[in-house]
């Protein structure tokens, strides 16, 4: 990868790191609740860490120890990953005009290391009306941010093992969904964007019991569809 | 490490990988046709809600919770009426944070 001495490049990876903050906070009890729980459903300590390093998809992770534990078949397992991680090929459609003109050295690992989280605060950044042409570093502050914390959460939870009372009940998660609220909500100023949320919504709502988080992508999709609908009929009248 | 679970950890880092990388891989030669641009557009904002509304409902993952007992609500209601309000993202998360933890804080 480029040097980063550019001191707008580091400033911009500083900044992906920072905005990314309350996500590494929302994340931290999963990476280390996926660590306590991979030895006893039938993963070595070795094979978890190794999973987060070169995984790094926390709820195929989680699956995957569901189906390990309960004895499923290895294709199986890779089938229910590609289903569960579809909503990631949506993500990359969405980024793809802005990492375009970008070499592969930055596409393959920005690709990588591509997450709900990290997602959420790139394409705000994508969408910030400054002309910077640094804005992949931010990207990339965010993703190894991201990343450091579920490794080292993983490992904390493979080796402390099952000796940390209540963490599920601590709230932390509510980290993640503050941050998503706080970047939705600004971005409901038109009608065809209020429709797209209030769809997707109703879907996710409806859809939640399907497995694999099969109700998020089509509840992204019903939200994308009424968003484009609702547009078009607007531009009509 | 098992030859299965070298397998396993294989065919899950390939799978989620191409699942990331199939669009990225393109680059420059996919041009999108202008309606497909104007769906990505939508992308955002449907997934993150898609993502928020049923945690924040039903923060045990079955039962509704639409009363002011429930911290995730209340904690996403002042969360998104500071972003509304003041468009500035680190303090409507930190007001909706303290509001949350405070709240569960208080009620035990």
């Amino acid at each position: 990868m480029p040097h980063s001495s550019h001191p707008r490049r580091r400033f911009e990876i500083w900044i992906g790191a920072r905005d990314s903050l309350p996500m590494l906070l929302g994340a931290a009890p999963f990476g280390i609740i996926f660590g306590t729980l991979a030895v006893p459903s039938g993963l070595s300590a070795p094979g978890a860490l190794a999973m987060s390093l070169f995984v790094f998809a926390g709820s195929a992770q989680f699956i995957a120890l569901n189906l390990l534990a309960g004895g499923a078949a290895l294709p199986v397992i890779l089938l229910t990953t590609f289903v569960v991680n579809l909503r990631h090929a949506l993500y990359s459609a969405t980024l793809l005009p802005h990492v375009a003109g970008l070499r592969q050295r930055w596409r393959i690992p920005l690709a990588f290391w591509l997450t709900d989280e990290t997602f959420a605060v790139v394409q705000l950044r994508y969408a910030a009306p400054d002309l910077s042409p640094h804005k992949h570093w931010y990207y990339l502050g965010s993703c190894l941010a991201m990343y450091g914390n579920w490794f080292l959460c993983t490992l904390v939870g493979v080796v402390l093992g099952r000796s940390i009372p209540r963490l599920e009940h601590m709230g932390l998660e509510f980290a993640m969904a503050a941050t998503f609220t706080g970047i939705v909500v600004p971005m409901l100023r038109s009608l065809p964007m209020l429709g797209a949320a209030l769809a997707a919504a109703a879907v996710a709502l409806a859809a939640r019991g399907l497995p694999y988080k099969l109700g998020l992508v089509l509840a992204a999709l019903a939200g994308v569809v009424i968003g484009v609908l609702l547009e078009e009929l607007r531009e009509a009248s | 490490m098992s030859g299965r679970e070298v397998a396993l950890i294989a065919g899950m880092t390939a799978v989620t990988f191409l699942v990331r990388y199939a669009f990225f891989a393109l680059g420059d030669r996919l041009a999108f046709p202008p309606l497909a641009h104007r769906a990505l557009r939508y992308v955002p904002v449907a997934v993150l809600t898609a993502i928020i509304v049923p945690m924040v409902l039903l923060p045990d993952g079955t039962h509704w919770q639409l009363t002011w007992h429930n911290a995730w609500l209340l904690g996403a209601l002042v969360t998104g009426v500071i972003a509304w309000r003041f468009n500035h993202l680190l303090a409507s998360i930190t007001g909706g944070m303290l509001v949350f933890f405070f709240y569960r804080w208080v009620t035990g």
